[in-house]
């Protein structure tokens, strides 16, 4: 992940804390599609629209050198000794 | 068929699952401790997913509801869906490949090579295992309640929790992790489905899903709203879910990964996983508002909901799908417990090379067998709710973060910041915990022990010698 990458991550994820406070819904009961509090309803959309930020991060940002990392050079010892 | 008949077609089914995978063993310790890191995407998410769902999710989270209404999916269900994959793709996969490249079967023996500390891994495995225990005795007693309450009080409450602990003990026992894997993720699916059938059939029997909000919002409109949670509480929740990333159980899925590839998926889906189990019964435990007494046992809830449906086949396949939620992260937590005695303890006591690779899958079976009987004694003395008792559990967790994230992205971390860290989120968590304060200045206990924790890390770890230039190229490598 190049510094730019994750410093777009790390500015989303803090944008993201902030939308999860939507405190203009905090007393507001109406209920979307007749069944759904809108508070609950907002943070239900939330949640897939988190899965989405997520997915672009898998597709844009992914951390290839950290697998390189793992995979590359001495065979695994057993047990981590000192 | 009696619903209990179900259960026990369940409970059998998990039993020949988790049994059946040692057929498929490799005999070794590395294969009993973290299934020879062969686990692909899709299994990582059921069984990373249903480790961190536990009762606290299915049965915690609608009890929760019936007592503050709709704001609990915010407290718990979206922060997680955010913060835990930002841990899974932060401190999982960097956890995962130094787990790979050096050979670790658990966390402590990561911090033990990069805080160049033995001293620090017998420090951290009573903090961990202290932890872990709390959580373990959130599910045998989440369990034993259930399956109490399906029988009818056929069976009692205490020998109800000893035929969970007792199964689940029979399939990690012989299938290790990759029995553990297997259970994990036919469970999973199982509370996934069951969860959304318990929506649809509870709804219908309550006139639908309109009918049933209307009816708890003519009873309690507040429910409806977050009017029973104050802004810094709900804020300060965001914190909870960082306790993933200090999670023993979590760190030994991690490492079955077959590669870092295996982690999209559960990155990815875990905020959609949890929704789907969230919602459904975030709504239950509010439309409970309209059927029972305000004073009504909270964490009884969802099984009061599935008691309102008639036909008794039903109520036994969704009584399965709680059991399932309950023993899905059991099983990984009995696992991880013995793999730390094994190697945390018993290999720093006598040196593993001493040891044949039969002899250490048997150490580890033997340490299963005394932490399932020593939660099944504690469970049966313990009064705190699910809920609370998570909550709890998962801030001593939090207050550990920073121990891990340091070690991932600071070179200049020392063990003796780790070590000032971990005493000052044991003294704050002790302090707070046996005060018994809900909130501090508004906000969550976990605020302070968190802060209190990172302050003591950052001050300690300037103040001490750094680690040293062989350690801090094994961590950090040019392009890791």
């Amino acid at each position: 992940m190049t510094p730019k990458a994750r410093n777009v991550v790390i500015i989303c994820v803090a944008v993201f804390m902030v939308l999860h406070h939507d405190f203009w819904l905090w007393e507001d009961g109406t209920l979307v599609f007749g069944f759904l509090p809108s508070g609950l309803a907002y943070h239900a959309v939330y949640s897939i629209v988190i899965a989405v930020f997520w997915f672009l991060v898998m597709k844009f940002a992914w951390p290839q050198a950290i697998e390189d990392f793992a995979e590359s050079g001495d065979e695994e010892k057993d047990g981590g000794e000192e | 068929m009696t619903p209990l008949n179900i259960v026990f077609i369940y409970l059998g089914l998990i039993l020949l699952l988790g049994v059946g995978s040692s057929f498929f063993a490799r005999g070794s310790s590395s294969d009993y401790f973290k299934a020879s890191h062969s686990v692909g995407p899709i299994l990582l998410l059921l069984t990373v997913f249903g480790t961190t769902m536990t009762a606290f999710a299915l049965v915690g989270s609608s009890g929760e509801a019936f007592k503050r209404g709709i704001g609990v999916y915010g407290l718990m269900a979206s922060w997680s869906g955010l913060i835990h994959s930002a841990v899974f793709f932060l401190v999982g996969i960097k956890l995962w490949s130094f787990g790979k490249k050096y050979g670790y079967n658990t966390q402590i023996q990561f911090f033990r090579e990069r805080y160049e500390s033995k001293a620090l891994g017998f420090m951290l495995f009573p903090v961990l295992v202290g932890l872990v225990i709390p959580y373990l005795l959130i599910g045998v007693k989440a369990g034993g309640g259930a399956l109490a309450a399906i029988s009818e009080d056929q069976f009692s409450a205490k020998w109800a929790s000893a035929l969970i602990c007792g199964i689940v003990l029979v399939y990690v026992f012989f299938g290790g992790m990759r029995g553990t894997t297997w259970a994990n993720a036919m469970q999973t699916l199982i509370f996934m489905i069951t969860g959304v059938i318990a929506f649809y059939m509870i709804s219908n029997k309550l006139g639908g899903v309109s009918a049933a909000i209307e009816a708890a919002q003519a009873k309690s409109p507040s429910h409806l709203t977050r009017e029973k949670i104050g802004h810094a509480e709900f804020f300060s929740y965001f914190l909870i879910p960082l306790s993933v990333g200090m999670f023993p159980h979590l760190f030994q899925h991690w490492l079955t990964a077959k590669s870092a590839k295996a982690f999209k998926l559960s990155v990815v889906l875990h905020p959609i996983c949890i929704m789907l189990v969230w919602v459904p019964c975030v709504l239950i435990g509010v439309w409970a508002v309209a059927h029972f007494p305000a004073d009504t046992k909270h964490t009884g809830v969802m099984m009061k909901m599935i008691g309102l449906l008639d036909t008794p086949t039903m109520v036994g396949i969704l009584s399965a799908g709680i059991l399932a939620a309950i023993m899905s992260s059991l099983d990984s937590q009995f696992m991880c417990v013995g793999t730390m005695f094994t190697n945390d303890v018993l290999f720093n006591i006598k040196d593993e090379s001493t040891f044949t690779d039969k002899q250490k899958i048997w150490a580890g079976r033997i340490f299963i067998i005394l932490i399932v009987v020593i939660t099944w004694i504690l469970a049966q003395y313990t009064t705190k709710s699910i809920f609370s008792m998570a909550v709890w559990c998962f801030s001593g967790f939090t207050g550990l973060f920073p121990i891990v994230f340091a070690a991932l992205y600071w070179k200049r971390a020392t063990k003796a910041g780790a070590i000032a860290a971990l005493f000052v989120t044991a003294i704050t968590w002790c302090a707070l915990f046996f005060s018994n304060v809900k909130l501090v200045l508004g906000c969550k206990p976990v605020t302070f022990i968190f802060l209190a924790s990172a302050v003591a890390m950052f001050i300690v770890s300037m103040l001490s010698k750094p680690p040293s230039d062989e350690t801090v190229q094994k961590f950090f490598p040019e392009k890791a």
